[in-house]
């Protein structure tokens, strides 16, 4: 903009007042901190790593990655590697501790617990992510409903959400069992259902904060009517909420599911299950039978930590 | 009581400055690098001075004040330089001898009076909480508090005592707040946008408390704010801070009259001035953006958006140069400052359309507008108003006036009550935006005052542009875009713009985004809510001209609504005056301002800061704005006006709004005549006070 | 605020009264004939038929909903399947000792969540704070029959110290019960101290970064002071009122727990109901449950509007 303007007469230079030498220009590798709201136009891309870039960085990311990624190796491959047939018995070897031929041990019915811990995760992998993208979809529907529309809508869908969430999900799971029977496609869509309402309650709320922006009046002066603000104007800038929802639900949804096969409401036997395994060779503990239940449980807990440490990383980034 | 007297007396040798800062650095770690806040900031405040600090955002100024306190967030630091505050180094303290430092020699009040008080806490215990750790037991530490609280102008203070901040008005906070500050008589008061919160006349009347209590108390002051007008008003001395440098310094009085750095210039330009109207004088503006975060900077900092900039400027890091015994700038061409070339020409190119349709009716018209919330919160009542085509009408009121329930009911965002009459071209428009149809949405629009919030940060500003181009005025293809060019060269964006997300762009050009959708489609009638408040004052002034060329270039007409009266002077052609959701006044502009004018006009006027220092007197208003919930009787004025008739007429009888003169119209008892005699002398009886 | 606490009552009501509704036709879902169920598969048609008649399961649905109902109001639970005796004394029972091992489980958690959730806060960023919050997160991952397992194996079994159920037998002293629990609380620990911990940091973090809490500082109060009054006061209001809403996840593990540890409470027993089709029992316990869930939620509510001056003395002026 200077380029034009007519240059002032060179004079003399006047003067500092500072008895000190002037200070030197500045020779240190920062710069300087200019405005935080009025940064000229960042050449796009450069200042800002990406999203993905920024999750890559973090060490949780990648130890619950790798974890994960092993079990999804384990349920896809698990059959074609495990060392014997998981449903292969043999009584004459059962109860037999952890050795060289059996890694893990062998279960009650002599079955090799290494080959079940492996191809457990099978069962687990597919109906625990369908679950959720169940109930994410459902949840944020929902959610994104009762936030917009508010008033008489939001309040009386509250109240029965919340009795539905006053009932303990291990009970709707065993009612859902007993009238429908033991289904992968039925667990699927109980687990789906039951968190349903737990995402919708977090979506509602950040719905909420997005509808008090003033992009939605200047929507409507747009004319654009409640679907298009609802889906087009206040989703997209729910969806990193709801992508976090997504994956802390998931960790949850290997939570509940390994408890209900525990509880004999999940995978039903002799399908090679973490949960129902523990539930069936508990009982041997006093025995003194302790691989039988240690290694399907810290299966369990190394599915949920990965997942949930995954959702942590994901959550840290999207907040930053 | 106003510190505009110019330089004060040097200090007695003996005793230590109040404040002395010596080439400090302050340095923030970002993202593992090292970025500088502030760099090589000397400035000196004596005993019983009052300095300035002013600068836009990412100066640095409140910046300086953490520094000072030692108050930095956990990646700051003071890199350089050395702090002295009467006497004591901050910065090599210890644990104890700091706590020590800040409970008696150094307090400081900051922006949001309500947010710097627990919530959890009673008011008089917070205050109190000063004196215990003065050694007073607690019967004592209420007591002294009950008297600092009068002391700050509390009427009641025994019941403020009792009250949790979330019961006290803002005023009031900051009242309290500051009594808890001044408790033990520091040596140095920092203020930090103490006002910019508060409503004009509170405003007025907190900065006059300051004052006051400076004097009382003997505490040197270090004012840091956005605004020169207040820093003008309240400060003996100031500095100007650009980017994290002081770029010139002096007595404010000289500083601002005769600015000697080519930044400060530019600033007092970008400001309009008494006089001075959009369709003669455009604003001047600052071109350029401040420097990335990040960049290095070898040269003057200013040099990128200098119009005098040089060679060496851009070689050569200036130092302070002396302009005279008492003033410095940080500028080598600092004599030819003051003939800084304009960045935008001060004539407008093609002449204004001027206000046409003399004989028709008017484009809007309200009558009759009241609107009273759940609870009985009446926040207009009874408000008859009427847009001209292709004029401003500014609207200008305080907190609880209406000003925004107006804008909303007009677009149809809130429904007024029963009786109320909304009309475009005449016809009535429906109360309910999502039944309005398109071409009635065409021709009302709105730019809001945060574009943060009205622009959906998820959408491209392509998107956000297009879409009334294709939602109102039905374009698509190539004539779609062809208008979308045209916007855009119009608002002075550029295509590289429009991939981009609201966030990735500055204040400045958000807003100007958020005019382009506004005028998309092209409105007959856009509100204006604030539409610069969220931005600097160099940022401002560009948008104020682009308001001003996108009016005469597509014949709009603007509802333009601002608390800041210098704006709405300069922009509006009438305005209209709210108070507690009625029209007290409406008139042409420079009548309304010039007077005669209604009692709450006149003390709303002269209460704001202004760099026009010829003035009359203040009227000093007391009391709080009341509630809306509960309006006086007869004239909702008269329970802080000035001049109360003392016949009782003002508390029993509400005034009809009369026109004496033609187009200006003022609801209150005393006839035009007789204000303009009132309002000549300057001298007012003293005001009712109110119990607050 | 009366208002506001009438207002919650009634919607709480609405909830329960929603919640009688679910349960009982979740119930009427469920496959099988009582009489059958209970006389087996072999009996004759006419048998099962007189039985149902007794049992009042051939009466219309909502007839049925009404009288259950009806009952609810007096206190009566209804008649198990399995025992043929009333439902209420068991659940009374079995109430008692859930409460007790529920009870002990927040005792230790709360305490605890918060004090690592504010310590975490006060270092956050530090390792400390990731110390913490990792590990909270991963604790409260693991399901409580894994944890619950792993504590059995490792201090029951192999090192010996605790009991391995949950039951210290008849009129055992207060002392002896509590050692029963403590192994069987520890899983219900694991599962909430990440989410309370987690909660009493944010609220923490929010506090200390606010203007109140530098005017504090700014004040010259010492840190210790600064912390007490002014930080704890604000930031735990909010974590409180989240504690009261975590009885959800608490009663789902209780069922399991209490399975694990053949401890005879409310999980357990509507385990067994469930698994022995014994509906009366089922629903009743369902019901109680739910009871207790949502009055928590209320009195989560009336905590925080108990608590927070600013809803507890309506808006500002």
């Amino acid at each position: 903009m200077s380029g034009s303007v007519p240059q002032p007469a060179e004079s003399a230079v006047p003067s500092p007042v500072d008895p000190v030498a002037p200070v030197a220009p500045l020779d240190r590798t920062g710069g300087y901190l200019g405005a935080t709201g009025a940064a000229a136009v960042a050449a796009a891309g450069r200042a800002t790593p990406t999203r993905w870039r920024l999750l890559l960085r973090r060490p949780t990311f990648y130890v619950g990655a790798g974890i994960l990624l092993f079990w999804v190796v384990c349920a896809v491959f698990g059959y074609m590697f495990a060392p014997y047939n998981p449903l292969a018995q043999q009584l004459l070897l059962n109860n037999t501790a952890p050795s060289a031929a059996h890694w893990f041990g062998t279960d009650p019915l002599g079955r090799d617990l290494l080959s079940r811990v492996i191809t457990g995760a099978r069962d687990i992998l597919i109906i625990t992510p369908l679950a959720t993208i169940l109930a994410t979809i459902l949840g944020t529907a929902l959610g994104l409903a009762m936030g917009y529309i508010g008033g008489a809508f939001d309040a009386v869908v509250g109240r029965i959400v919340e009795a539905f969430l006053a009932i303990p999900f291990v009970i709707v799971a065993f009612m859902f069992v007993v009238a429908i029977g033991h289904s992968l496609v039925g667990i699927t869509i109980i687990i789906g259902l039951v968190f349903t309402p737990l995402i919708a309650r977090t979506v509602r709320a950040a719905v909420q904060v997005e509808r008090s922006m003033d992009y939605v009046p200047a929507a409507r002066l747009l004319g654009e009517n409640s679907g298009r603000v609802m889906f087009a104007e206040i989703l997209p800038n729910v969806l990193p909420a709801v992508l976090v929802e997504f994956t802390v639900r998931l960790g949850y949804a290997v939570f509940a599911l390994a408890t209900l096969s525990f509880l004999g409401f999940g995978i039903a036997p002799p399908t090679p299950d973490w949960g129902a395994d523990i539930q069936a060779n508990y009982i041997g503990l006093p025995a003194g039978y302790w691989w039988q239940t240690l290694f399907p449980a810290l299966a369990i807990a190394t599915l949920v930590t990965a997942v949930i440490l995954i959702a942590d990383s994901v959550e840290q980034v999207l907040a930053s | 009581m106003t510190a505009d007297l110019g330089v004060t007396a040097p200090p007695p040798a003996d005793q230590a400055p109040a404040l002395s800062v010596s080439h400090m650095d302050v340095t923030y770690r970002v993202r593992g690098q090292d970025r500088l806040a502030l760099r090589d900031v000397s400035f000196l405040i004596s005993r019983g001075e009052s300095y300035g600090l002013v600068g836009e955002s990412g100066s640095g100024k409140s910046t300086a004040a953490l520094a000072l306190v030692r108050y930095l967030p956990s990646n700051g630091r003071v890199s350089g330089g050395t702090i002295s505050i009467d006497g004591l180094d901050p910065l090599s303290m210890g644990t104890s001898a700091l706590r020590d430092l800040r409970a008696r020699t150094v307090s400081m009040v900051y922006q949001e009076p309500g947010r710097a008080l627990n919530p959890s806490m009673r008011v008089g215990r917070q205050i109190a909480e000063v004196f215990e750790i003065a050694g007073q037991s607690s019967g004592d530490a209420q007591q002294s508090a009950e008297q600092m609280l009068r002391k700050v102008q509390i009427s009641d203070p025994g019941r403020v005592m009792l009250r949790y901040p979330h019961e006290l008005s803002g005023g009031m906070a900051q009242r309290a707040v500051i009594a808890m500050a001044l408790a033990r008589s520091p040596s140095l008061l920092i203020l930090d946008e103490p006002t910019t919160a508060l409503d004009a006349t509170v405003e007025a009347e907190v900065l006059d408390l300051v004052a006051a209590l400076r004097q009382e108390f003997d505490t040197s002051v270090l004012f840091i704010s956005h605004n020169l007008a207040v820093i003008a008003k309240m400060c003996d001395r100031v500095g100007v801070l650009y980017a994290g440098e002081l770029v010139e310094e002096g007595p404010a009085r000289a500083v601002f009259e005769n600015p000697r750095h080519p930044y400060t210039v530019g600033l007092l330009r970008c400001i309009p001035r008494r006089g001075q109207r959009k369709d003669t004088d455009r604003l001047d503006s600052i071109p350029g953006f401040l420097p990335t975060p990040g960049v290095t900077v070898t040269g003057c900092i200013f040099a990128p958006r200098c119009g005098l900039a040089r060679d060496r400027c851009r070689q050569e890091h200036p130092p302070f140069f002396a302009v005279d015994e008492v003033r410095t700038s940080r500028c080598f061409f600092h004599e030819q400052a003051p003939d800084l070339p304009r960045a935008t020409p001060v004539s407008v190119a093609a002449p204004a359309a001027d206000g046409t349709g003399g004989t028709a009716g008017p484009l809007v018209d309200v009558e009759r507008l009241s609107k009273t919330f759940a609870g009985g919160v009446q926040a207009l009542a009874g408000v008859d108003v009427s847009i001209q085509q292709g004029e401003t009408l500014g609207l200008v009121g305080e907190s609880g006036s209406g000003k925004t329930t107006l804008a909303r009911v007009l677009l149809g965002l809130t429904a007024p009550d029963q009786g109320s009459v909304v009309t475009l071209h005449g016809k009535p428009l429906n109360p309910d935006v999502r039944r309005r149809p398109r071409e009635i949405l065409r021709a009302l629009q709105i730019v809001f005052q945060n574009p943060d919030s009205a622009l959906n940060r998820r959408h491209t500003v392509r998107a956000l542009i297009s879409r009334p181009l294709s939602r109102l005025a039905g374009l698509s293809g190539a004539a779609l875009r062809d208008r979308l060019e045209e916007l855009i060269a119009s608002v002075r964006l550029e295509d590289r713009h429009l991939p981009l997300r609201p966030s990735q762009l500055s204040g400045g050009l958000k807003q100007r985004v958020a005019i382009a959708r506004a005028f998309g489609a092209g409105p007959e009638v856009v509100v204006c809510d604030e539409p610069t408040s969220a931005l600097d004052v160099s940022v401002q002034a560009a948008i104020l001209n682009l308001l001003a060329d996108l009016q005469r270039k597509e014949q709009a007409t603007y509802l333009f609504i601002s608390h800041d009266l210098g704006l709405v002077r300069y922009l509006s052609d009438r305005i209209v005056v709210l108070y507690l959701g009625r029209v007290m006044e409406v008139g042409p502009s420079e009548t309304v301002f010039d007077g005669p004018h209604h009692p709450y006009t006149e003390a709303l006027f002269s209460a704001v800061p202004s760099l026009d220092l010829q003035r009359p007197d203040r009227i000093r208003l007391t009391g709080e704005i009341p509630s809306a919930a509960d309006p006086p009787s007869g004239c909702v004025f008269h329970t802080r006006c000035p001049r109360r008739l003392p016949t009782g007429i003002c508390e029993s009888t509400e005034p009809p709004l009369h026109e004496d003169e033609p187009g200006h119209q003022i609801r209150c008892h005393i006839p035009l005549t007789e204000l303009r005699e009132l309002q000549r002398s300057p001298s007012v009886s003293s005001p009712h006070s109110e119990s607050g | 605020m009366a208002t506001f606490l009438l207002k919650r009552l009634g919607l709480m009501v609405l909830t329960l009264w929603l919640l009688t509704v679910l349960v009982f036709f979740a119930g009427q879902v469920l496959p099988g004939d009582p009489a059958r169920a209970t006389l087996g598969n072999l009996a004759a048609p006419s048998a099962v038929q007189a039985l149902d008649h007794q049992l009042g399961v051939d009466r219309p649905l909502l007839t049925r909903y009404l009288s259950w109902f009806g009952g609810l109001l007096h206190g009566d639970l209804g008649k198990s399947y399995s025992y043929q005796t009333a439902v209420e004394p068991f659940i009374r029972a079995a109430l008692i000792n859930s409460v007790k091992l529920a009870v002990l489980a927040f005792v230790i958690v709360v305490p605890l969540g918060i004090f690592g959730g504010v310590i975490a806060a006060l270092y956050a960023g530090r390792a400390t704070d990731r110390t913490i919050s990792v590990t909270g997160l991963s604790l409260s991952t693991v399901p409580e029959f894994v944890s619950g397992i792993v504590l059995i194996v490792i201090f029951g079994v192999e090192l010996k110290w605790l009991p391995v159920t949950a039951s210290a037998g008849q009129g055992a002293s207060a002392l002896q019960q509590f050692r029963h629990l403590i192994l069987p609380a520890i899983p219900l620990v694991f599962v909430l101290f990440g989410y309370i911990a987690r909660m009493a940091r944010a609220g923490t973090i929010d506090v200390l970064n606010s203007d109140y809490t530098r005017t504090a500082v700014l004040k010259g109060l010492p840190r210790r002071t600064v912390i007490r009054r002014h930080v704890l006061r604000n930031s735990l209001l909010p974590t409180i009122t989240v504690i009261a809403t975590q009885t959800g996840y608490l009663i789902g593990g209780l069922i399991v727990v209490e399975t694990l540890f053949n401890y005879q409470g409310l999980g357990n027993l509507i385990y067994k109901a469930a698994l022995a089709h014994d509906f009366p029992m089922l629903e009743a316990g369902v019901l109680i449950i739910g009871i207790v869930y949502v009055v928590a939620t209320l009195i989560a509510d009336v905590l925080l509007t108990l608590l927070n001056p600013r809803l507890r003395l309506g808006g500002s002026q």
